[in-house]
């Protein structure tokens, strides 16, 4: 920082591993719930050390995958979340930013109409809306496909909000500069706007890839083909029981190695935050 | 791709007149069919969808069950598809059918029961889909508890019984015996439960006498089954959609007001949310030495108590109130065929079906999950088999479904819109415990807005 | 609502733009929503064989009934909470990670990777951490003296959704402003600190303003998440209960939709949770927004 004042370090230190902690901990839970035996939590209070099960463990998971009633091997299911996670990252932050780009950039008739409807889909619950949106599907013939798992996922709005937030703070000299030069639109659009959004596009990357990753409701309604079952799918199906109790530790494992990608994804798109730190200097 | 030309197959050839394109149907099918089947080559097979909310073990009993069934002939496949928990699958099969794209069998728990039978339209009665394609079908060979409840006013059954369940007691042996009681002999009455849970608690064995799972279905609906009380109108329902619920009578009054006295005095602990979802830890962890819960969580209980050793007995009755205590009912779910496929595949239903109930098949699922033996020839089999004699308590739920003469109080529960009120039950027991309600307030207040939801499923089904 | 001054005469290139948004919009969205509401106005079987139009019925029967209000005033508590606790943790964070700069990359991982948890698993560690038998919580509350018993305690259990809510929500909150405060020219905060103003009076005179626009992004949609997303960890922990203590609106959606099937009902009750929060957002709009500085 910009002056030395060693306690306000210290104190953001403090402040910083405090949050670690308790922003942590259920996810330590739940590595330390994967590393011991079946039915060791339920008998008592939950331990707070790993137990000795880890490899043994993780190694079913992998192997024998949730392989009990049908489902497919984890590596597949893995497979099936990576590539929603990413048709539905890039797909809304693609259409976002042109909408955005549009709704803010121009002056048209319909333009507020149209920043309404799409921001309206932010506030209809997905529930009440599955059953016709699943007859929609149905109806398109896009049950068991990737279109029928994610198109209706990039109908919304976060996106573009956070765009056309973004898009105001650009000032103004910025645009009359590049129509001196002669640019169009589409050149400003490309050239200028694109890498100033960089880190907002990085940081919604994490952001609706997890979205896509964790997706529950929808897939199980939209797929009978277990083929593309996602990860998530699969371990509620391990963890939400009839009558019989639920393997936790089994269940935690693949909770752990379902967080793995997003994890990489986040580390990854960090680099981007910094490359971005240093060009948004106006 | 090649999926999405089989289902353009199917889904045109259901619009035409079933009858008379029946070759053309099958010639459809087949031909989508084997181009997705790459995996059974040169085997023209009908498709039978199967959707349940089995999973983890019990998921991979049932997908035995289907594989059997597959190996056993090659004119059909069974192909079952886990669609989440019993509400998530209903929920997935009436969109799917609203988007014609219904699966052939669909997994129902008996709660759904009103649902479906009130959904004529929607589903293809088993006692007609068995007659109908040529199979053998004796409903007298099931059990009678099961077949009552399943049954429409003419006796005839409307769903294939597959996984039932009922509510027994579990016990933990070991603190029985700290607590100087004897392990073999659970209370048989709720006086005896009292004064042994009390001494339980008083020898330091246990810092809890007893606990429960479905505050609504054991502690209200089995207990007016077993006590002959009424739990509505119209025989509890059966009798059509203008029934009325009567639960707030004086012997399910008397046992809330027990429940609440005894959790006040720590004999009894509530299990948490939805009526009980909470309880199994307690049992497990053994700070309550009782347990009161569906047959079919044998097998987790024996999993999770690896500590001590786990007892089996019926469920306590009010020996004042009746000396023979009636049957349990029903719990778990049935396999409804659902309206609108092709009659080849309701040809494979039927077959699927007679194999499902034979006495092999159902033993083994029985005797590995917990669920009762549908058929008396399960049953028998079992017991040639010697299955009770080596496992002590496996036979007190079907003892106690069986026992005495059914009435219409003990037949069971029919009514729309179940889920509803059980939350209601819930939300009403909840209020009691917390003090705001009396006994007969809670029920009062519960059987008050269990009508509404009942008026409501009337209103919308007739 | 604020409108840049500057802007391009192009009159069919925004039309173009926005087509794929509009298209997908109005195709699984706005047809199906659309849907929903026809059904808010009739009784259904959950088949839909028998459609009766009621009118209003549905929405009149809502508001005779005692739950709905008490459902309102729920999740009045609940979205207010959320928001601020989430929001406000997660800005404390990102300011501190955004003075360390050496282990800056180690913190934001860890503090958004709990972001990647699913919902449905979310849910489940909650439930394992103050369960009343063998979670932790409990236990460390028991030593402080406080009996935790949320299957009974109504407050408590709304304590417990509001905190698992929350815990959500910081990751994501963290993560936008982190990006927001990365935007703030150093320049400025240099400039501010040679003429004497210290840390806080610089964060709260300069950085605080620039940050407003991600500040008020994060505000609406942390009030959409807190009045739509959260069914799923109040499912898992509470189910609404005990007594319709945690029964907030949208789980009351899902709990008579979903699991009731009572269609009508869940679709008027969610037109009137759409109106609230679209009343809601035109209020966020129209008053807030003027004193975003962009």
């Amino acid at each position: 920082m910009v002056e030395n004042r060693p306690w306000l370090s210290l104190l953001t230190h403090l402040v910083l591993m405090v949050g670690v902690i308790v922003v942590v901990f259920p996810v330590y839970l739940a590595f330390i719930a994967s590393t011991h035996g079946g039915g060791d939590f339920m008998r008592g209070v939950v331990p707070l050390l790993p137990g000795p099960h880890m490899i043994e463990n993780y190694t079913q998971m992998l192997t024998e995958g949730i392989s009990t009633a049908g489902a497919p091997p984890l590596w597949r299911m893995l497979l099936n979340s990576l590539i929603i996670a990413v048709i539905i990252a890039v797909g809304k932050i693609a259409i976002s930013l042109l909408s955005a780009y549009a709704i803010v950039f121009f002056k048209f008739p319909f333009r507020m109409v149209a920043f309404w409807i799409i921001f309206i889909t932010l506030m209809l619950p997905v529930e009440v809306r599955i059953i016709p949106t699943f007859a929609v599907v149905a109806n398109l013939g896009l049950l068991n496909s990737y279109a029928g798992l994610t198109l209706p996922l990039i109908a919304s709005a976060t996106a573009t909000f956070l765009f056309r937030q973004f898009f105001l703070t650009i000032p103004d000299e910025l645009m009359e500069a590049a129509r001196v030069d002669g640019a169009g639109p589409i050149k400003f659009f490309r050239d200028i706007l694109l890498p100033l959004s960089r880190t907002n596009i990085a940081a919604l990357f994490v952001i609706l890839f997890i979205y896509g990753w964790v997706q529950y409701l929808w897939p199980l309604l939209v797929t009978t083909d277990s083929k593309y079952y996602t990860v998530v799918v699969g371990i509620k199906r391990l963890a939400a029981t009839a009558d019989a109790e639920p393997q936790w530790h089994l269940v935690m494992a693949a909770v752990m190695l379902a967080m793995l990608p997003p994890v990489l994804v986040v580390i990854f798109m960090q680099r981007l935050f910094v490359k971005g730190l240093v060009e948004t200097e106006k | 791709m090649l999926s999405d030309v089989a289902k353009l197959g199917t889904r045109r050839s259901q619009s035409k007149n079933k009858g008379v394109s029946m070759s053309k149907n099958s010639l459809c099918l087949s031909i989508g069919l084997a181009a997705v089947l790459s995996a059974t080559p040169a085997m023209a097979q009908t498709e039978v969808t199967w959707w349940h909310a089995m999973d983890a073990e019990l998921g991979q009993k049932l997908e035995a069950i289907a594989n059997g069934f597959n190996e056993s002939q090659d004119e059909f496949v069974v192909m079952p598809s886990y669609k989440g928990t019993y509400p998530e699958t209903l929920t997935a099969a009436i969109a799917a059918f609203r988007a014609n794209e219904q699966p052939a069998i669909v997994q129902v728990f008996e709660v759904g029961t009103g649902t479906m039978m009130a959904a004529k339209g929607a589903i293809n009665p088993v006692y007609s889909l068995m007659t109908d394609n040529g199979e053998a079908w004796d409903p007298s060979g099931f059990l009678a508890p099961v077949t009552g409840y399943y049954s429409d006013t003419d006796g005839n059954i409307l769903s294939m019984p597959f996984n039932s369940s009922t509510p027994i007691m579990y016990y933990n042996k070991d603190v029985f015996e700290k607590a100087g009681l004897d392990r073999e002999t659970p209370p048989k009455t709720w006086a005896e439960l009292e004064t042994m849970s009390r001494q339980i608690m008083e020898s330091g064995a246990a810092s809890c006498g007893f606990t429960t799972g479905w505050v609504s279905w054991v502690q209200t609906e089995n207990l007016s089954a077993i006590h002959d009380q009424p739990y509505g109108t119209l025989e509890n329902g059966f009798g059509g959609l203008g029934a009325e619920f009567t639960f707030n009578g004086p012997v399910q009054v008397k046992h809330w007001d027990n429940l609440k006295k005894w959790a006040d005095e720590g004999l009894f602990q509530y299990g948490g949310p939805v009526g009980g979802n909470d309880a199994p830890p307690k049992f497990y962890a053994q700070e309550c030495a009782i347990y009161m819960n569906s047959s079919a969580s044998r097998a987790g209980v024996i999993n999770n108590a690896k500590e001590f050793e786990v007892g089996f007995g019926p469920l306590p009755y009010y020996e004042d109130v009746t000396n023979e205590p009636k049957n349990s009912i029903i719990g778990g779910a049935t396999l409804w065929a659902l309206s609108g496929k092709d009659p080849e595949v309701y040809k494979g239903v039927a077959q699927f079906f007679t194999y499902l109930s034979s006495p092999e098949v159902q033993a083994q699922w029985h005797q590995d999950t917990g669920y009762l033996p549908i058929t008396n020839a399960a049953y028998e089999l079992g017991k040639e088999q010697g299955y009770y004699e080596a496992n002590p308590g496996t036979d007190i739920a079907i003892n106690q479904i069986t026992r005495g003469t059914p009435t219409a109080n003990s037949k069971g529960v029919r009514f729309g819109n179940l889920t509803q009120a059980r939350t209601v039950i819930d939300e009403e027991f909840e209020a009691l415990l917390s003090g705001s309600k009396t006994a007969q307030e809670a029920l009062d207040s519960a059987v008050e807005r269990g009508n509404v939801i009942l008026r409501d499923f009337e209103a919308a089904n007739s | 609502m604020q409108t840049k001054r500057t802007i391009f005469p192009n009159k069919w290139l925004p039309y173009a733009l926005l087509a794929p948004q509009l298209a997908v919009t109005l195709v699984f969205f706005i047809w199906p929503a659309a849907q929903a509401v026809k059904s808010s106005f009739e009784r259904e079987d959950p088949f839909g064989f028998r459609t009766t139009f009621i009118w209003f019925e549905n929405y009149s029967r809502l508001f005779a009934d005692p739950g709905y209000v008490n459902s309102l005033t729920k999740t009045a508590v609940f979205a207010v909470s959320v928001t601020l606790l989430s929001m406000s943790l997660a800005l404390i964070l990102a300011v501190a990670v955004n003075r360390v700069l050496k282990s800056n990359r180690a913190y934001t991982t860890l503090l958004v990777w709990p972001y990647a948890v699913a919902p449905v698993v979310v849910g489940i560690l909650w439930w394992f951490m103050f369960n009343p038998t063998i979670g932790i919580a409990p236990y460390l509350l028991r030593a402080l003296g406080v009996s935790w018993n949320h299957r009974v305690d109504g407050n408590q259990a709304m304590i417990l959704i509001i905190v698992a809510a929350s815990w959500k929500q910081i990751s994501y909150n963290f993560l936008f402003f982190v990006a927001g405060l990365q935007s703030v020219p150093q320049s400025l905060t240099e400039a501010a600190a040679i003429d004497g103003a210290g840390p806080f009076k610089r964060f709260w005179t300069i950085v605080f303003p620039l940050l407003s626009p991600t500040t008020f992004f994060l505000l609406i949609v942390n009030i959409n998440y807190a009045m739509f997303d959260t069914f799923g960890i109040i499912d898992a922990t509470t189910s609404g209960g005990p007594n319709q203590s945690t029964n907030i609106l949208v789980y009351k959606v899902y709990a008579d939709g979903f699991l009731g099937l009572n269609i009508g009902s869940s679709a008027a009750q969610s037109v009137v949770l759409m109106l609230i929060v679209i009343v809601l957002t035109a209020i966020q709009f129209r008053y807030i927004e003027r004193r975003v500085q962009y």
